[in-house]
């Protein structure tokens, strides 16, 4: 009896506590920087793509809502030419950020994506891509990659020692 | 003129117990929030105080179903009993002084018997239901109402002893010097364990027990026949509070403010007492209940009786 009184008198003076609940249109909720939200594909520092289509996102995704196509430039620097992902499918579980090799497909927290038109939630690489790089500011995956493209010849990575010359490689 | 004076005390008791039962729907959810550190409804309109209102438009619009298995004409009729007898009881409540539908000299029995009255609604929906745990819940309902409705009469006969008449406006007049929940405390502490049990309020409702019976009783209906009950379980909690604050905290009586205001802020006060209740207090099981009613608040209630006739045949 009277431990229901005294639960009662507790229940009374929440009243007087600090409220939990955020009121979300007006008020933002703190999302962690890790949040898993929009997807995004980032940038090198120096404003070149980072995406190497390895479709290595595609394949850890569990259903299936990036799709891509690879190609190559001049200079022998892969990139998608396109890239898409379905958001009415994703279901933010950022195996694809996991996948990547290059840190070029990111989540951020940002969940606010609702649409009135289903067709509207498929993103092209026009809506994914960002200009900055994203949680990763100093990666370059192409300065430290040991593959030649256009402006880099091999051994001018960064670490990189010049290749050796098999001729000289003798018994 | 004065023919049409009771009919405007009929309408204007009509217009507050109606708006009072609908409004306490935002007042219980607000309250229960606040309890729970949350806000509650507070979006439509100011404060959410059109809640009430966005509420009943959704009842009336929803499918208004009576399952084929259902004893049509009960089922149809049960939803009505239970709002037309705590109407009915509100006849005898005086607002203020003089401001009162039939005064009666017999006030406080008819009062009683009213609020008896609205367990067949809960029986005759369970039953007509066809339906195994409304059913329970109706059985439910009617055990709790006989065993509580015994101790609830005996706990406030030591009012009437006291104040020698069983007519409301008489009780609250006689409260001028001291009220009532001086020198009667136990009978007030058991009339408002009974009364939560009369209106079938946490931590005493157990004919619904949504838990267990999903909702027992009115778990076969729908649109506004659910609403009916909604209706009837919020003018009967605002029926035992007015009744507390009548027999035991001097009803209208209070200084500087008009004597209507009084009423009313006891009145609330007592509603939110029982939405605090229900905020904090878990259900007991069936049989903790019984026992409680018979073995500890029934002889609590005559002891109180007892003691309170003998005090009073001392001194008269």
């Amino acid at each position: 009896m009277l431990s229901l009184l005294r639960s009662l008198w507790e229940v009374f003076r929440h009243g007087f506590q600090p409220r939990i609940t955020i009121q979300y249109p007006e008020e933002k909720p703190y999302l962690a920087p890790r949040y898993r939200g929009r997807i995004v594909l980032t940038r090198d520092p120096d404003g070149g793509e980072r995406c190497v289509a390895c479709h290595l996102c595609a394949v850890a995704c569990p259903v299936d809502c990036i799709a891509l196509q690879a190609t190559e430039d001049d200079g022998g620097r892969r990139y998608p030419e396109f890239f898409r992902i379905n958001f009415s499918r994703c279901i933010f579980c950022g195996y694809c950020e996991e996948a990547c090799p290059t840190y070029a497909i990111q989540l951020t927290p940002d969940f606010e994506m609702g649409e009135y038109n289903r067709q509207n939630l498929v993103y092209e690489k026009k809506d994914l891509l960002i200009d900055g790089p994203g949680k990763y500011p100093d990666y370059n995956f192409w300065r430290v990659a040991g593959v030649a493209i256009g402006g880099k010849d091999k051994g001018q990575g960064e670490n990189e020692a010049a290749p050796v010359d098999l001729h000289s490689l003798m018994p | 003129m004065t023919a049409l004076y009771p009919l405007v005390i009929i309408a204007v008791v009509l217009f507050i117990v109606l708006n009072l039962a609908a409004g306490l729907v935002w007042v219980e959810r607000r309250l229960l929030a606040v309890w729970q550190d949350r806000y509650g409804p507070n979006r439509v309109g100011p404060f959410g105080l059109l809640q009430p209102l966005a509420d009943s438009v959704k009842l009336f619009f929803k499918e208004d179903w009576i399952p084929p298995f259902a004893d049509k004409a009960v089922f149809v009729l049960a939803p009505g009993i239970i709002v037309a007898t705590a109407l009915l009881s509100f006849a005898v409540v005086p607002l203020a002084p003089g401001f009162v539908v039939a005064d009666l000299d017999i006030g406080l029995l008819f009062l009683l018997a009213m609020s008896s009255l609205g367990v067949y609604s809960i029986v005759l929906a369970g039953w007509a239901s066809n339906n195994k745990y409304s059913l329970l819940g109706g059985i439910r309902a009617s055990a709790q109402m006989l065993s509580y409705e015994v101790f609830m009469g005996l706990s406030m006969l030591g009012v009437v002893i006291i104040a020698g008449s069983f007519r409301l406006t008489d009780i609250v007049e006689a409260q001028r010097k001291v009220w009532f929940v001086v020198p009667q405390f136990v009978g007030f502490v058991l009339f408002l364990i009974a009364g939560i049990a009369e209106a079938r309020r946490l931590p005493f409702d157990l004919a619904e027990a949504e838990s267990e019976l999903i909702a027992g009783f009115h778990s076969e209906y729908s649109s506004m026949k659910f609403g009916m009950f909604f209706v009837g379980e919020y003018i009967g909690v605002t029926l035992i509070s007015a009744a507390i604050s009548l027999l035991y905290f001097g009803g209208w009586l209070g200084p500087v403010l008009p004597p209507a205001i009084w009423f009313g802020i006891k009145t609330l006060a007592f509603i939110c007492l029982f939405i605090l209740l229900r905020a904090a207090s878990p259900r007991p099981r069936f049989d903790q209940l019984m026992a409680w009613g018979w073995k500890l608040m029934l002889p609590l209630a005559l002891l109180n009786l007892l003691v309170t006739g003998a005090v009073v045949l001392a001194f008269s």
